[in-house]
């Protein structure tokens, strides 16, 4: 009798060890969810959300708090998620102007950070860390296979433009690098700006052959909605930020045939992809946008390394996220040696699909295009 | 070059005759309740909804109009009635508390109402299109009728201000408020058709501005905040000094953004000069609100406390 008792016992405890063996991970997700950005941050919480769901894993928890697009809120969010709430990993950040005011600190307290959108230059090259992962892009990326488009279109005197904070640099810089031709203009705006028309006056005295801008979000609508008013036709060419599925419905038949580029498009032809546009539109009853797909992907590598190692054991959690083991919606996904990713990057135009508007892969500009700055990186 | 100069100068005006749509209705809630309205810029961004949910509705941008100008002037009585009436003795620290709280119950409520993703909203087909100024240079219909608009939409308040028996009482009541009530005025309904009146003018600077930007939860804050530049130059309380803030923002915003990297080449090489003028330029407007205050510690046509 006694025997059978400490048996039992024993069995107990093995079970709860085995129970305790896979280490619950919390993440904090720190995003824009109101203001004029917020499009960009419940796209990318959505499509991040959606995958949480589907993997449905117990062991996984997920905070989410509202950034304001600003960055010292952003910080004092940051302060709470891992001194009070005690996350493992954070994310959600889209704006790069926040990213350098919370990675840099997240990092060195040993957190691990995915990136689901916001990837900085500072933070690819001498600035990059062994806890920081980019599972989007690296900031320059789009606007260098912009430069590289307009390169192979045949255009000569490109007017640039693009909001005065770190990813509009990271823009102009990622334009140009892929640019042979001149450029007629460079303009930066203030971030949030609503009016454009003293940049539309220029880009019209300018004598430009094609206009490059990247607004992301409410940005994008008012200088499109703007553009179409002025009666200006030099084409435009933009990266997918400034043409993405969330602003499109509010620019209107104006945007038709505008082409932009992007990593990922709802008509990458695999069944990752298909599942997701899929299972996205049936849970929010809309198409999901380029920052759902990010973050989509994002917690999928998560799930990916979580199923592999112990996130208290960093080492090993680490080596987990850099062998991006999961299905990307892009298809093939791999890290470069700075944690940022090696990717296709595709030229997609607008068009009218239905009544809906949407992107459509024309073709390819870069094909697995490693960052500028990955040679800089020490680790 | 003169006629991008021109074009710049008329953008100018635009931004400027849109502000004071803005800025009036702040500066006469202020003058005559002694009342700081934080919410004033959520009244915007009602009229802007209105006009695009409309306009989506019917296929008429013109009922859009109309539809900005009552839904915005009706949330402004409606608010009045219901908490800003409560606020007046208050001081302008609990002012602030209510009506930012405010901000965010019409926020959340936006976005309740219509989703966090920004609506469409066109110009309407008779106003799209451009016209050729002086110079040779097009310029879209569409602003040019928002300056008329706007140009008008000041004139008649200078003259319901100036002329007419509810101006006379509005300026009594900007003058003493207890004399006023004293002689038998309804002070009440006085303060609510004050307030409507400013939301009113609000919501229709929100429908005209929603139609060449994006019509999105949150759009009022940063328009929020240049109508208070305006005040605070103009003299707060002062109808004439937000006209002329209005258009002295307007104008120094625009020249600054186009002149200021311009000037810069002269010294700087043209890319160290974009990015020094463009970040001088976002500063000029708070630069020249130093200037004046310093110049005029209560602004251009302010009383001096």
């Amino acid at each position: 009798m006694k025997g059978t008792k400490t048996t039992i016992a024993a069995l107990a405890a093995l079970l709860m060890a085995g129970a305790a063996q896979a280490e619950p991970v919390k993440v904090g997700m720190i995003t824009t969810l109101s203001g004029g950005g917020a499009g960009l941050g419940i796209d990318a919480r959505d499509g991040f959300m959606l995958a949480v769901k589907q993997a449905n894993n117990p062991d996984l928890t997920v905070v989410i708090e509202d950034d304001q697009q600003k960055p010292d809120i952003a910080v004092q969010l940051a302060d709470k998620m891992i001194q009070s709430e005690k996350v493992d990993v954070l994310t959600g950040i889209i704006w790069s102007n926040l990213a350098m005011a919370v990675v840099p600190s997240a990092v060195a307290q040993d957190k691990f950070y995915l990136s689901v959108n916001a990837a900085p230059s500072q933070l690819a090259g001498k600035g990059c860390n062994k806890n920081y992962f980019s599972v989007s892009y690296q900031n320059d990326n789009l606007h260098e296979a912009a430069g590289g488009y307009a390169t192979s279109a045949g255009y000569e005197k490109t007017f640039v433009m693009a909001p005065n904070y770190p990813a509009g640099k990271d823009s102009i810089n990622g334009f140009k690098r892929f640019y042979l031709g001149d450029v007629s203009g460079e303009v930066y705006t203030k971030l949030g700006q609503t009016d454009y028309a003293a940049e539309i006056a220029q880009i019209r005295a300018s004598g430009a052959d094609s206009v490059f801008f990247f607004l992301p979000g409410g940005m994008g609508i008012a200088f499109m909605k703007q553009y179409a008013q002025s009666g200006v036709d030099i084409p435009l060419i933009g990266p997918a930020f400034s043409l993405d599925q969330g602003i499109l419905g509010a620019i209107g038949d104006a945007a038709i045939g505008i082409k932009n580029t992007a990593n990922w498009s709802k008509d990458i032809d695999n069944d990752t992809n298909k599942a997701f546009v899929e299972t996205f539109q049936a849970e929010y009853g809309r198409l999901p946008s380029i920052y759902a797909s990010y973050g989509f992907d994002t917690a999928n590598l998560l799930l990916s390394a979580m199923g592999k190692a112990d996130v208290k054991d960093a080492d090993a959690f680490r080596d987990a996220l850099r062998a991006a083991d999961f299905n990307s919606v892009r298809g093939k996904f791999i890290f470069g040696p700075n944690q940022h990713p090696i990717q296709d990057i595709y030229v997609r135009e607008v068009v009218k699909e239905g009544d809906v508007l949407t992107n459509k892969i024309i073709g390819t500009a870069l094909i697995d295009h490693a960052d500028a700055y990955a040679s800089e990186c020490a680790m | 070059m003169f006629s991008l100069f021109l074009e710049q100068l008329l953008n100018g005006l635009q931004s400027g005759v849109m502000l004071f749509l803005m800025a009036s209705g702040l500066t006469l809630v202020f003058g005559v309740m002694g009342l700081i309205n934080l919410a004033h810029g959520s009244l915007y961004m009602v009229g802007a909804f209105a006009c695009a949910a409309v306009a989506a509705w019917t296929g008429s941008f013109w009922l859009g109009l109309v539809a900005s100008l009552m839904a915005a002037a009706l949330a402004g009585a409606l608010v009045e009635m219901l908490v800003i009436r409560r606020l007046y003795k208050r001081d302008h620290l609990d002012q602030v508390l209510a009506t930012f709280a405010l901000i965010l119950i019409f926020s959340e409520g936006t976005r309740w109402i219509f989703g966090s993703f920004p609506l469409f909203l066109n110009v309407p087909e008779a106003l799209s299109g451009t016209v050729t100024i002086p110079g040779g240079s097009q310029y879209p219909i569409f602003r040019l009728a928002i300056i008329v608009a706007g140009l008008i939409v000041a004139a008649g308040l200078f003259a319901l201000i100036g002329k007419t028996r509810l101006g006379t009482r509005i300026r009594a009541g900007e003058a003493d408020r207890e004399m006023i009530a004293a002689l038998g005025i309804n002070i009440d309904r006085l303060y609510t058709v004050v307030f409507a009146l400013g939301a009113a003018l609000a919501g229709l600077a929100g429908a005209f501005v929603g139609t060449t930007q994006s019509v999105q939860v949150g759009m009022g804050e940063p328009v929020l905040i240049l109508a208070f530049v305006v005040i605070v130059i103009g003299g707060i309380g002062s109808i004439k000094g937000a006209l002329i803030g209005s258009l002295l923002v307007g104008f120094t915003d625009t020249m600054g953004r186009f002149l200021l990297p311009i000037g810069f080449e002269a010294f700087f090489d043209p890319a160290s000069a974009t990015a020094i003028g463009s970040a001088l330029a976002s500063m000029l407007i708070y630069i020249v609100m130093a200037l004046v205050l310093f110049l005029r510690p209560s602004g251009l046509f302010g009383t001096e406390a």
